[in-house]
């Protein structure tokens, strides 16, 4: 690993000001994925800003019909908390699908979301639920928050604070795992809001990262079955193609992973 | 280069590292504890498994400096004396090892599922558990039987009022 300065900063307004006064800063979060990535040299900050112990990421509560998950929130705090799992069990669920018990340790969800991988968990949760992304400077929609693979709207040294998840009727994921690095192949959260309308958000395999599928959402917000998804075609011409799996594969998984996110919500 | 104060299995340690050097590096470069393995390097294979702040990580991934002022117990700090940790045993009543490159971080693995679950496993949350760590001799039956064995063992000694530690 290339050789960078740590800084360990005590407040929100220290890793800022920590991260401008530096030629090339990185925040460092769980640091499940930065840390593999710097060691392979495809990440070469010059000044580390660890995030890890702010206590402003620190929190997990519900407030006026919200979910609010602080940023440096592990995975495994998610997956085990008695909060999540009343407000948002679905929720609980993804996060315990995500790597290995190990790596929930460490792994946060501020730093999945502002990572932005395409084939992470976290984002189809963050759109289908429709959550707002509070960082350091503002407070964005899931919508305007992803932009594309491993792109987000956050601005250099800004940061990811919390998420404010609505409470959903009821929510489910269901996802393929690649079967050695347990990245969603192919991943689908389906929630039904308090209105009755239903997000369909699909992570793992589109080209342009997670996105809503808007053509299920109608159909679903028709008649929530999983029969209204068989007519449903996914065009794999959007869809990633690598060597775990083609593009038509995808597609015929993100329709089979949505059935049976809609029977488990059903359940 | 930053100086760390780390509790490593029981003894209060202080290390100077630079800011690169990660958590297994301090372990078996600067403190000789050379149980903990490297295995693949890249984060799947949980050879490098310890415990850090009561939760197993994998030591590869994580900085040394990221464990300043935590507790770290490594497959060192399990046995007390020439007694075997209940864990230790299991897998050695069992043949739970082949090679046993994997083993001390199948072991690190061990303690935490055990301690997540209260000691109380059945073979289908073992396996699925085991999912970060792999063992190239797969010889995951004789693991798995040896998880069970010392969950059971851990779990009868609680109901003894045994207190056993990690």
């Amino acid at each position: 690993m290339r050789e960078f300065v740590y800084h360990r900063p005590l407040s929100l307004a220290e890793a800022e000001r920590l991260f401008a006064a530096s030629a090339e800063g990185r925040y460092l979060s769980g640091g499940m994925t930065l840390i593999p990535t710097m060691k392979q040299g495809l990440a070469t900050p010059v000044d580390l800003v660890d995030l890890g112990r702010l206590p402003e990421l620190k929190m997990l509560l519900v407030e006026d019909g919200y979910l609010v998950v602080g940023a440096a929130t592990t995975h495994t705090e998610v997956q085990t908390s008695p909060i999540v799992a009343d407000a948002i069990p679905a929720l609980a669920d993804l996060a315990g699908q995500i790597g290995d018990p190990h790596v929930r340790h460490r792994g946060t969800i501020g730093g999945s979301i502002a990572n932005n991988d395409p084939a992470a968990d976290y984002p189809a949760a963050v759109l289908a639920l429709g959550a707002t992304i509070e960082t350091s400077r503002r407070t964005l929609p899931a919508e305007e928050f992803f932009q594309g693979m491993f792109s987000t709207a956050l601005e250099e040294g800004e940061i990811v604070t919390r998420i404010r998840f609505p409470i959903p009727e009821r929510a489910a994921y269901r996802k393929f795992s690649n079967p050695a690095s347990r990245y969603a192949m192919a991943g689908v959260f389906v929630a039904m809001l308090g209105d009755g309308e239903v997000r369909v958000a699909v992570t793992g395999a589109g080209q342009d990262g997670v996105f809503r599928a808007s053509e299920m959402e109608d159909a679903l917000s028709a008649e929530l079955n999983p029969a209204e998804i068989e007519a449903i075609v996914v065009d794999p011409a959007t869809m990633l193609s690598d060597l775990h799996g083609s593009a038509a594969y995808r597609a015929n998984l993100v329709k089979v992973m949505a059935k049976r996110a809609v029977a488990d919500l059903l359940a | 280069m930053p100086n760390i104060e780390l509790t490593v299995n029981g003894t209060p340690r202080r290390a100077e590292v630079e800011g690169r050097t990660l958590l297994v590096e301090l372990l078996r470069d600067g403190l000789g504890l050379t149980g903990t393995h490297v295995g693949c390097d890249t984060s799947q294979c949980g050879a490098c498994v310890v415990i850090v702040a009561g939760k197993a990580v994998k030591s590869c991934t994580l900085l040394a400096v990221q464990a300043d002022g935590e507790s770290v117990t490594t497959i060192e700090g399990l046995a007390s004396g020439d007694a075997l940790h209940p864990i230790q045993a299991a897998f050695h009543e069992h043949h739970a090892l082949q090679c046993g490159f994997c083993t001390p971080g199948m072991i690190m693995a061990t303690v935490d599922m055990i301690e997540r679950h209260d000691a109380r496993l059945d073979e289908a949350t073992i396996r699925h558990e085991l999912e970060g760590n792999l063992c190239r001799c797969t010889g995951y039956h004789n693991i798995v039987k040896a998880i069970q064995a010392a969950s059971d063992a851990i779990a009868a000694s609680k109901s003894q009022g045994v207190q056993v530690d990690a």
